[in-house]
């Protein structure tokens, strides 16, 4: 594999998730997919690259007191759990030869729920921009999130929440983790915001604090359970993706918020299509050949 | 004393019955260091063709040369329409196949080989993958072998390259065998066959050992030896970029 390629690789992704303020494992991945790497190999590495990228995005949230530790925690106990199952289910998936599959169908759905929701969200919001103030939205509003046991204070949040939501909104971002590669940011920050309630200046530093230490959970896991972690890859990917997120956040500053939101929405919908058309369109190759297990 | 010397002077001519023409051959190396910046390496095989009495009559000598990866279990899967998308469907898993396979040849193979000697000494490419047990666990497996073949020829794993072992009167020859980038770790094994008629008449066996060097096998031997170990050093990594690279980028103001 050409070293070049995959710093490219890695200062695109790197570009794009500095300008948009995304993780970038949704398309580091992929990309990894489309150039032949193994699905197994892309998805714990990717989890990896993550891993450098939350890093360098946290440190700048914890010196604005952006991170709600105990929510962190709390989120990341769910976390480690999902994580587990969803390595337990990718080691499963690999013995059965289904593992491209589900990992394909995983970001085929996502991506395309995601970029779909976003594309609606970011259009309706350039037109509510040329035209008049629409509804706005309260801060506390009671459903039935708040009547569930096991409550806890969360004064950062300034929340008194039940642990289950968090927990299970943790679990299932562990789990795309394990199996996509992904931080999960997409799913977690509009849960928090929406299910959870917390107020907006929290969410990116403590969403950023439970992913950094659930795709380092991910990677070591995957590193043990399949030997699918490649560190040189990984490396040459951080160091084009560290060099290329920082001009990204450049550009990305000086662009109208809706128009960011309407392109990596677009960004979105087209990995997605990539990915779906490796399911749909007829294969090059019926055959495929992978290593066995050793008896 | 002519009693005792006459059964010493009959050995060569029992030989002969056997084969008069024996190898001598030797590889430019044995061995094949795998190292970052590896880009294939090419194995020069020579030799000639000892002979105790004159080249016989008839068809000439032919040398085939084939070089042998180590072998590996596969499984080779095969992706149906299913549902409206293309799934893995059906598989069928290969005990052995080789992981690189080379074959020289110094006249076509119909020429060089008959099908018996094939068979009984695998030579070809198809013959050494199909000498070996097939799980028969999916109908038409013979589809998925031929499957594995084409698919590694493709990849240049697999090759026959005929009338590349140059012969030079019918007694001095040499082959290049290239080897690829990609290359499995292990024990490989040169095997050079001498024939007439498409018989085999001597053969004689070579290994070459393909190791990876430096930071490759030390990188390599900690993910297979110490998966933990090597999973955390990826994370020190990765943390350390990711925070070098802000405190880098934050002091560099632009």
């Amino acid at each position: 594999m050409n070293a070049f390629v995959l710093l490219g690789i890695g200062g695109i992704v790197g570009f794009l998730s500095g300008m948009f303020g995304v993780g970038g494992g949704f398309l580091i991945t992929p990309l990894l997919f489309f150039i032949g790497i193994p699905p197994t190999v892309a998805v714990a590495t990717g989890a990896n690259q993550v891993v450098a990228s939350s890093i360098s995005g946290v440190l700048a949230q914890f010196k604005r007191k952006a991170v709600d530790l105990r929510m962190g925690t709390v989120l990341l106990i769910g976390g480690m759990i999902g994580s587990g199952i969803g390595i337990w289910v990718f080691t499963l998936l690999t013995a059965a030869g289904q593992v491209d599959l589900f990992v394909q169908l995983s970001y085929v759905i996502f991506l395309g729920l995601i970029g779909l929701m976003m594309l609606q969200e970011s259009i309706r919001s350039l037109l509510r921009a040329r035209g008049t103030g629409g509804p706005v939205r309260r801060a506390h509003v009671h459903t039935w999130v708040h009547k569930l046991p096991f409550k806890m204070k969360f004064r950062a949040s300034g929340l008194y929440i039940s642990v289950l939501p968090p927990m299970l909104v943790g679990a299932f971002v562990g789990f795309l983790a394990a199996v996509m590669g992904v931080g999960g940011g997409f799913i977690m920050v509009p849960a928090m915001i929406y299910l959870l309630g917390m107020p907006t200046k929290v969410v990116i530093g403590t969403s950023l604090f439970q992913i950094i230490f659930v795709t380092a959970f991910t990677t070591v896991m995957h590193a043990v359970s399949s030997h699918s972690v490649d560190m040189l890859l990984a490396l040459l990917l951080i160091l084009g993706g560290v060099v290329g997120a920082q001009i990204g956040a450049r550009v990305g500053v000086r662009m109208k918020a809706e128009q960011l939101r309407i392109l990596l929405a677009l960004l979105v919908l087209v990995v997605c299509l990539r990915v779906a058309g490796d399911l749909l369109l007829t294969p090059n190759d019926f055959y495929s050949i992978t290593a066995g297990k050793l008896p | 004393m002519i009693r005792w010397t006459l059964p010493f002077l009959l050995l060569p001519i029992a030989a002969q019955a056997d084969g008069s023409e024996s190898i001598v051959a030797g590889l430019s190396q044995s061995n094949v260091s795998i190292t970052a910046n590896f880009d294939g390496s090419e194995i020069l095989v020579y030799g000639a063709v000892k002979r105790e009495a004159p080249i016989p009559e008839g068809a000439p000598i032919q040398v085939i040369v084939t070089v042998q990866g180590p072998d590996t279990k596969l499984v080779v899967r095969r992706k149906d329409y299913r549902f409206g998308i293309w799934l893995n469907n059906a598989e069928v898993n290969i005990d052995s196949a080789p992981s690189f396979y080379a074959v020289a040849t110094s006249a076509p193979v119909a020429k060089a080989l008959t099908d018996t000697e094939d068979l009984r000494n695998k030579i070809t490419p198809a013959r050494a993958i199909r000498a070996v047990g097939i799980t028969a666990d999916a109908e038409g497996a013979e589809q998925f072998v031929d499957a594995l073949l084409r698919i590694r020829r493709e990849e240049g794993r697999y090759s026959v390259r005929e009338n590349t072992v140059e012969l030079t009167d019918q007694t001095l020859f040499r082959a290049d065998m290239a080897l690829p980038s990609a290359l499995t770790e292990g024990d490989y094994l040169v095997n050079i066959y001498l024939t007439r008629n498409g018989q085999v008449i001597d053969k004689m066996q070579r290994e070459i050992y393909v190791r990876k060097e430096g930071l490759e096998r030390f990188f390599y031997q900690l993910a297979q030896d110490q998966p933990l170990l090597y999973g955390i050093m990826s994370l020190v990594l990765a943390a350390f970029s990711g925070w070098g690279a802000s405190v880098l980028f934050s002091r560099w103001r632009w």
